[in-house]
């Protein structure tokens, strides 16, 4: 390989690593910053979801209690499923909590589902009319992902307090795992316990956003890898029969890849909301 | 890697998201839904009644009938009795009717006879005078001899 053909491969990754922002980010957080792209996807994903289930819900509102048919089908055994889910983990009566898993659950699954469209497609329509960088997976944004997390996040907060009070959500914090009978002593694990706890709450938000970034990231490296198969040759290589191995190699790779992908996208979009379930539901429990 | 501004947008977006969906969306689906659900049992649970209505009609149904049945048959059996009865007198009618034509006829016969052999006495009587009158050439007279005819005539 030349190295001319190296530096390709260098700018080819490092283009599909780089977003459609108003200005280069330097500093690890700078909130002057802003990724268009990872906003206008995960927006429009967020209007094609909301407005395909109200399309649903409107009409299911209006005509009664008629027999499904197609796409209400669909989202009935969506809805249905994820009210299963919801009930089995978590007893008792939230209102929020049902809808925040089907939102989480549909809005990851498109997230990620962005994943599966080729690497190219949708950045070379977007170089055709003058935009310099793409990145239309929002899920491989550090911003969409924790964007999800953190909400989960402060939500757990405000019904630990709602539910146990503000005294009962510190006494948690500070009187477990380990508890004494002797009151010096007990004084003594107060700050251990602290420690140990605020380590377990924030490690829930970190890992919920970090494991579906990690997991659609790598994803995503894997098709922009399989892509540099035949990225540096050219149209000349069909002129070889090593050249059309090659290609056939990367279509091949790219399809299995993409099968599993396919579980992968939908198995995290279900992990997220089965893990905020469960942590809404420990906010929710009372010791 | 970075952290910047559209990590407050996607907040807000996920926070407008969850709103609508909560608002808008999950209730009115989950609804009627449910309104669905138990619009289906009730059907079911009145179907299962109507088989069960239907079963004890046919079971109603299936009473009267047999009682008809056996009614129709005690109907039958008495209509049969009484057209034996019906018969059994006209014939019996008929029979002692029979008898007293055959008697009144005998009867006729006899007092016809009794009336031709009377005639045929006073013939054979006035016959007889007749030919006394011839034989003894002289006339009888009947009123004096009557006795002595009615005699002769008993004799024949």
């Amino acid at each position: 390989m030349t190295a001319s053909g190296s530096a390709r491969i260098g700018e080819y990754v490092i283009e599909h690593l780089t977003y459609l922002s108003n200005k280069p980010q330097t500093s690890l957080i700078n909130f002057t910053v802003i990724n268009y792209d990872t906003v206008f996807f995960s927006v429009l994903l967020a209007v094609l979801f909301a407005g395909s289930f109200y399309w649903v819900a409107r009409r299911m509102a209006a005509g009664g209690t008629g027999a499904p048919r197609g796409f209400q089908s669909f989202v009935e055994l969506l809805v249905e499923w994820v009210d299963g889910q919801v009930k089995d983990i978590f007893h008792g009566t939230n209102e929020l909590i049902a809808p925040l898993a089907l939102t989480i659950f549909c809005w990851v699954f498109l997230f990620n589902f962005m994943d599966l469209l080729p690497v190219d497609l949708l950045p070379g329509i977007a170089h055709t009319v003058g935009l310099s960088h793409l990145k239309v997976v929002p899920s491989t944004d550090l911003n969409g992902v924790f964007g999800l997390s953190l909400p989960v996040f402060f939500l757990t907060l405000y019904y630990s307090i709602k539910v146990k009070g503000a005294r009962g959500f510190l006494a948690e914090l500070t009187l477990q795992p380990f508890t004494s009978k002797n009151v010096f002593v007990q004084a003594l694990f107060v700050p251990i316990n602290f420690l140990l706890e605020s380590v377990t709450q924030i490690a829930r938000p970190l890992s919920l956003a970090l494991r579906l970034f990690g997991n659609i990231f790598a994803g995503e490296m894997i098709f922009v890898l399989l892509a540099l198969l035949t990225l540096v040759h050219g149209y000349a290589m069909l002129g070889t029969l090593g050249g059309w191995g090659l290609a056939i190699m990367q279509l091949a790779l790219t399809f299995l890849w993409g099968v599993f992908h396919l579980l992968i996208i939908t198995i995290q979009a279900f992990i997220f909301m089965v893990l905020t379930v469960v942590y809404l539901s420990m906010a929710h429990e009372r010791h | 890697m970075h952290i910047n501004l559209t990590l407050l947008v996607q907040m807000l977006a996920f926070a407008a998201l969850v709103w609508f969906t909560m608002k808008f969306v999950w209730p009115m689906i989950l609804g009627p839904m449910q309104e669905r659900e138990r619009r289906i049992a009730q059907g079911l649970a009145a179907a299962d009644k109507g088989a069960e209505e239907l079963k004890q009609a046919r079971a109603g149904a299936e009473a009267i009938l047999r009682e008809a049945r056996e009614r129709a048959g005690v109907i039958l059996d008495q209509a049969q009795h009484s057209a034996n009865e019906v018969i059994e007198q006209a014939r019996v009618a008929a029979t002692q009717e029979g008898q007293r034509l055959v008697a009144a006829a005998k009867q006729q016969i006899e007092l016809e006879a009794a009336r031709a052999r009377e005639q045929l006495r006073q013939q054979v009587g006035e016959i007889a005078v007749a030919a006394a009158a011839k034989l003894l050439e002289r006339e009888i007279d009947p009123r004096a001899h009557e006795a002595l005819l009615e005699e002769f005539a008993a004799q024949i």
